[in-house]
């Protein structure tokens, strides 16, 4: 058994673009869920608006980058106020069934065929990443050391991606120890005690659907930066593998989303290559190389349970400012 | 509704065993109306209009509310048996329910349709008879999230501390006094969540000062609080009128009121069906009606073990004017 290409291929997860892309995705749900109470589970879908919008813009529009970037969080802010203006008035429940189907209508108009010269259909798009590559200031070459070596434009994006998540951590960090965290905060709690104090909660609901619903976005785009845009990727399964993250590395912090994505994609890593290995070796007889595949996410889904078993408020959270066990 | 805290005294003529021990006889405010004390009549000085404010739920009429005026710079009581509509009577003026029809005006601003947040925005703050402190929230943040006006509640804004860091500091002063007057202050960096039942009800009343209203209503605020608070719950709502500010409240606990009010309202099935003055009131026979029922004085060959808490707080009410 190669342990040592075990290890190393997790370690490798440490720092990928799409480790980071879970991270900023889980810290929009942080947003939504942790602090201000909103279920949302259609996060998959504010991620594929970020990634077509990205990738359409440039690919049927010709954008720049910038130009990309900025129809991907417009699409975003819109998709969040078409689900946020007819639910947000209603119970938090109602907002939770409205995210999940209409992420789930995003995914299947992005596959249906009648906008297949636009969207790729199933078969999805690719061939954006020149624009993206043209801004890297690196020189040709290999950068890093260890299990961290990486091409120019590899490292390029690592920077990128993560300089974003940064960036979004201690915007979400500043912006909850401000007054205008202290009400989210209080929504979470009691949204009508909040109303009777004079703050107009359904403006406050919408503006954290917005500011989380971007940074899904934003992930989504960091997310098909290393890969192509295939709407199979968008299935609710990534929500949930998104809220794992976030339960993971406690709901209501700012590094928990960041950790609990590292954690969860090394641990994938991990137990892919683990599993893999063990089966070639001869250790599973009763598996097939088909199998194992899978039970990487059975593997996963255990150690996650310890984890909210044993540490229900996360790796980060405080056990008493917790949204979900009461 | 909550009937634990009406005053079961131990007979007519026994001694009150959870009534209020009045410290010092409250300043009653009187000559607050023109005319007769009927229901519905006219104030000297009016802070709340209320003129034909109805609300059904499918076929029961739950508030039906021909005229009413609450009095400015007084404390009025707004009582009634359990089911009379008071509560929901709150929920419509403070925006938190809407009426099937009726006009209301707070300080001569019409206020129907205006959403809640509004509403506490000029200054009418209300509290809820199941209290409702934000658990997860240090005291002292429940106190902040009173405060209006906020500079830093912009979500812009809020990433630019510099632009409301003086702000906050001077609600946090304002807080931590409001705190020290209601003895709070040593419980603010804990979670409200710890707090018991009759902190959280001072704790939302000072939450809900923060905001320098000019009428404060306070839905059922000795529900489910000690005997010992209860005292000092009384006094601040007393401190309030003194500081000019006008008080409605909601009340089973027929001693604190007459002991504190200076105007009763009287609910019925939805209805006002006495107003007056406190120690007045009690004898109106409509009021006896709404609470004993019409026939209370007829023998019907009941058990008298059978009389509902009401009855025996209302008797007892008039023994002890006698």
């Amino acid at each position: 058994m190669d342990w040592g290409a075990i290890f190393s291929n997790a370690a490798v997860e440490l720092i990928s673009p799409t480790t980071a892309a879970y991270a900023l995705a889980a810290l929009g749900l942080a947003v939504h869920f942790g602090y201000t109470g909103l279920l949302n589970f259609g996060q998959a879908g504010f991620m594929a608006l970020g990634a077509y919008g990205y990738a359409i813009s440039i690919l049927t529009f010709g954008f720049p980058v910038w130009g990309a970037f900025l129809v991907g969080v417009g699409a975003s802010v819109l998709f969040a106020l078409i689900l946020g203006i007819p639910t947000l008035r209603l119970r938090a429940d109602y907002l939770a069934i409205v995210t999940i189907a209409a992420a789930e209508i995003v995914r299947l108009l992005f596959t249906t065929n009648t906008f297949a010269s636009v969207t790729g259909s199933a078969n999805g798009l690719s061939g954006y990443k020149n624009e993206f590559a043209a801004l890297n200031p690196l020189a040709d070459g290999t950068y890093g050391f260890g299990p961290f070596t990486n091409n120019a434009y590899d490292t390029w994006l690592r920077i990128v991606a993560w300089s974003i998540v940064i960036l979004a951590a201690l915007l979400v960090w500043q912006i909850m120890r401000s007054p205008w965290g202290r009400v989210i905060k209080g929504i979470r709690e009691d949204e009508d005690a909040v109303r009777a104090l004079g703050k107009n909660v359904y403006a406050y609901k919408m503006q954290s659907l917005i500011f989380g619903g971007v940074l899904g976005t934003i992930a989504g785009m960091i997310f098909a930066l290393p890969r192509a845009v295939v709407p199979s990727n968008y299935q609710t399964t990534l929500t949930f593998f998104i809220y794992a993250i976030l339960l993971l590395g406690g709901a209501a912090t700012v590094l928990g989303p960041i950790i609990g994505s590292m954690i969860f994609w090394v641990l994938l890593s991990f137990f892919s290559g683990f599993v893999a290995r063990a089966v070639e070796a001869g250790w599973l007889p009763f598996m097939s190389s088909i199998q194992a595949g899978q039970l990487r996410f059975i593997l996963v889904g255990v150690a996650i349970m310890l984890i909210v078993i044993f540490r229900p408020q996360g790796i980060f959270g405080n056990k008493k400012e917790l949204a979900f066990v009461r | 509704m909550s009937a634990n805290t009406v005053p079961t005294g131990t007979g007519p003529a026994g001694p009150v065993s959870t009534g209020v021990v009045p410290t010092a006889k409250p300043i009653k405010t009187t000559g607050l109306h023109i005319g007769d004390a009927e229901p519905g009549c006219e104030k000297i000085d009016p802070i709340l209009v209320v003129d034909n404010v109805r609300r059904t739920f499918g076929g029961l009429t739950a508030v039906d509310v021909d005229h009413v005026e609450v009095p400015r710079g007084a404390i009025t009581a707004l009582i009634g048996p359990n089911g009379a509509g008071k509560t929901t009577l709150f929920n419509l003026l403070t925006g938190f329910d809407k009426p099937d029809s009726g006009r209301w005006t707070f300080d001569g601003r019409s206020l129907a349709g205006v959403p809640a947040y509004k509403v506490a925005r000029m200054g009418q703050i209300r509290t809820f008879q199941l209290t409702k402190a934000l658990g997860l929230l240090t005291v002292m943040d429940n106190m902040l999230l009173g405060a209006t006006g906020q500079t830093g509640e912009n979500m812009f804004r809020a990433l630019m501390p510099f632009l409301w860091r003086n702000q906050e500091e001077e609600n946090r002063a304002k807080a931590l006094d409001l705190l020290t007057r209601f003895k709070l202050d040593t419980k603010k960096d804990d979670y409200a969540a710890s707090l018991s039942g009759g902190q959280r009800k001072l704790l939302e009343m000072a939450r809900a000062l923060m905001s320098d209203p000019t009428l404060v209503m306070l839905d059922e605020p000795m529900a489910g609080v000690n005997p010992a608070l209860t005292q000092s719950l009384l006094d601040h709502i007393l401190n309030l009128k003194s500081q000019g500010m006008t008080v409605l409240f909601v009340e089973h606990d027929m001693h604190m009121v007459r002991h504190i009010a200076d105007w009763v309202i009287v609910m019925a099935e939805g209805k006002v069906v006495a107003e007056g003055d406190p120690h007045e009131v009690m004898k109106n026979p409509a009021v006896i009606d709404a609470y004993l029922g019409q026939h209370h004085d007829e023998d019907i060959g009941e058990d008298l073990s059978a009389e509902t808490e009401n009855v025996s707080a209302i008797k007892e009410l008039l023994n002890d004017e006698r």
